[in-house]
Parts: structure tokens; sequence; C-alpha cells
């Protein structure tokens, strides 16, 4: 075995592990979504987030246009505080814009959806979004379904 | 009176072999430091460093890509049967992919580095210890320290991570086509979920930091084992033996605690 050979077989082995590294960054991870640049953060408050975490999507249309970036709750409104950086090509949401937390599926995971409004004025880069709707809890809901059965079994009686 | 004795005769044994272990661990933390401080010289003559590449990383390399291969194909197919109970069959390659990243891509890539090349490190260093030749180049003052030792470990520390890469990128290759062309799952979900779900730093730079840790720790044991073994045939086997041995053990249990310290919030 010459060296040159040696050399060149190390070589390849080396940049064998570093297209690996790009193959696993591009196409498995989200390194595409941290790639885009220029965003602008939009805060939107609700009752109630559900399993809603950071980094969970925002979409509109089912386009994803950004991503959750902080959650905090607000112990003087006692309401959740959702940031949402938005990419910056994005930026011809009007101002009556309404968001809600969605699921996608019936146990998928969960996020944000915008839905436009008809206002003139845009949303700008700090603005609060006032129409929201909170996560539906799957819990309360049958909650509430097993409590009208009963409601209603006990008027049958 | 005798009964008095034969505790003392076994707390004694506890005692030694307590103190055994621990004058190993002492000579391997020095050892270790000694390795890291001759390190330096290595950039004098890096192609020492090539050479060892080339043993220790790319004759690894087939036994990783076939390994990789097959364990990405395997987990595609068994969370393929356990997800399709549930309609979840889409979220094959975000389950094989988070695995593979987070735990499988390192720790099954250190167990055959360990096994196939930390073997090697110890066996080779170890005759040499033997037919005295690190005594030899003392004698012509070369330090066998910078001129044995270092380029090996280094080497190692080089080729985990690389490895450990190829690894799961095969894996998950191996997945597409069990999950895709085989099973007939869609190619766009197959990619688009893990996208979403995996982490550029949590997931993938973790799963890096583990093989350089695990790199570090499979090498030191291994050279170590070979430059501190009894020189004599029985000796290296048994030097041999517990390289494998005790850097699969330190790999698991490194793994716990890498794994708690970085997944858990």
């Amino acid at each position: 075995m010459t060296s040159r050979k040696i050399e060149i077989l190390v070589g390849l082995f080396v940049a064998a592990g570093i297209a690996a590294f790009f193959m696993l960054a591009m196409s498995v991870s989200n390194m595409s979504s941290y790639s885009t640049g220029e965003t602008y953060e939009i805060k939107a408050r609700f009752d109630n987030i559900g399993g809603l975490k950071v980094r969970s999507p925002v979409s509109a249309g089912g386009v994803t246009i950004g991503r959750v970036s902080n959650i905090q709750y607000n112990s003087e409104s006692y309401e959740a505080e959702v940031s949402m950086q938005i990419e910056a090509k994005y930026d011809k949401f009007p101002i009556d814009t309404a968001a809600s937390i969605l699921t996608s599926g019936l146990l998928g995971e969960q996020f944000v959806g915008f839905e436009p409004g008809a206002e003139e004025e845009f949303l700008q880069g700090g603005d609060v979004i006032d129409l929201t709707q909170s996560a539906l809890v799957l819990e309360q809901i049958i909650g509430q379904f097993l409590y009208s059965m009963a409601d209603d079994s006990g008027e049958a009686e | 009176m005798n009964l008095i004795n034969r505790f003392l005769d076994r707390m004694q044994k506890i005692g030694a072999a307590t103190l055994h272990s621990f004058r190993r661990l002492g000579r391997g933390s020095v050892f270790l430091l000694e390795v890291i401080s001759s390190c330096a010289s290595l950039f004098v003559r890096p192609l020492l460093v090539v050479k060892q590449l080339y043993s220790v990383g790319v004759q690894t390399l087939i036994i990783i890509v076939v390994a990789g291969l097959f364990v990405g194909m395997v987990m595609a197919l068994q969370s393929y049967y356990a997800l399709v109970d549930f309609g979840a069959e889409d979220s094959v390659g975000v389950m094989v992919a988070l695995s593979l990243l987070r735990e499988l891509g390192p720790v099954v890539t250190a167990l055959l580095f360990a096994g196939r090349a930390g073997s090697a490190l110890t066996a080779e260093i170890g005759l040499m210890k033997a037919t005295e030749q690190l005594s030899g180049m003392e004698m012509m003052a070369v330090n066998p320290m910078q001129r044995v030792v270092a380029p090996r470990f280094m080497a190692g520390v080089i080729s985990m991570p690389l490895l450990a890469t190829i690894f799961s990128a095969v894996g998950v290759i191996g997945a597409y086509m069990v999950a895709v062309e085989l099973l007939g799952l869609d190619s766009g979900a197959f990619w688009s979920q893990p996208q979403n779900k995996v982490d550029l730093h949590l997931d993938l730079y973790n799963g890096i930091i583990k093989s350089v840790v695990f790199g570090v720790v499979a090498t030191w044991i291994a050279v170590f084992e070979g430059y501190d073994c009894i020189p004599t045939s029985e000796g290296l086997g048994q030097a041999t033996t517990r390289t494998v041995v005790h850097s699969s053990l330190a790999i698991l249990f490194l793994d716990f605690v890498l794994t708690a310290l970085m997944f858990t919030k």
C-alpha cells in the first residue's frame, strides 16, 4: 500500500463522512427551515394553548409560514402569550387576522393557523393578534359529552 | 478464630481489588493527560495520523455501512408493523431518523468500533510492548507516546463522528428502501415528517457530540489497555478482551448519562 493510496482512501473516507452529515442535515433535519433568513415577530394571546410547543409550525392555508419562538404565561391577563417568527416575505397579513390553534389529524401535533381578515392595514413586527381561538382539548370535549349524556339520562328517568 | 481469619481474608480480597481498580483508573487518567499533551506533536507529522485513519477509520467503514444499512431496514420494517395498526405508518421516516440520530447511530457505531478498531489497537500496541519495540524507541530517544499512541488516539477521535454520521445516513437510506420501495409508503411523507420533527441542533449536533465522546472513551481504553498490558501472550489476550468489555460498558453507561443530560428539559 503506497502512501498515496492510503491518503486517497482517507480523503474519500473523510469526504464521505462530511457528505453524510450534509445529507442528514439537508434531507432529514429541519435545517432548511433555519436558513430562511429574515423574520418578523407576531404575538398572540390564547386562553389555552393545549400541546403547542416552541418550534411548532405557524401555517396559513396549510403552508408553513413561520415557527413559534416563545411561549409564556401572562399572569396579569391569565393568558398564554405565544410569540411567532413569521418569514419576512409573508408580510401582507391584515391586522384583523385570526390565529387559532389547530391539530393536524386527530392526534397529530398542534400548530397555529392564520386566517387572514379583510382590513387594509397589515400586521407589523411586534403586533399582537386579538382574534384568537384556543386549542381544542380532547379531555374537556369528552367531559362535556359525558356530562350532557348524564343530563339526558337524568331527565329521562 | 478460624471464622474471623476467613472473614479478614475475604475483606482483604475486596480491598485489594478495589485498590487495584483505583490504581488502574489513576494510571489511565495520567496516561490520557500524557496522550493529549503529546497530541500537539502530531501537527509536525500529520502523515502519522493519516496512516492510522486508514487502519482505524477506513477499514472499519465496511462493517459500519453494512450494519447501518441493515439496522435502518429492520427499524423501518418493525416500526411499520407497529405503526400501521394506528394508521400512522407515515411516521416511519421520523421514527427511524430520530432513533438513528439520537441513539443507534452513535451507540452501535461505537460498539462496532470498539470491537473492530479498539481490539486491534490494543493488540498492536500490546505486541509492540511485548516485543520491546516501545523500549527500543525510547532507547533511540523517540517518544513512543508521540510516535505510537498519540496518532492512534487522534485517529480514533476523528473517525468516530465520521463513522457515526455515515452509519445514520446509510441507515436512513436503508429505511427509505424498505419503507418506500418495498412497503409502498409515500416518499414525500417519509422525508417531510423528519424535516418537521428532527431538530438540527437538538438531534443531529447532540448525536455528533455523543459520538465524539464515545470515540475519546473507546480509543482511550484501547490504547491504555495496550500500553498497560502484561507483556505476555496471555496478558495481551486479557488486555484485548478487557478493551472490548470495558469500552462497551463505558459506552452504554455514558450513553445513558449523555441522553439524560441532553434530551431531558
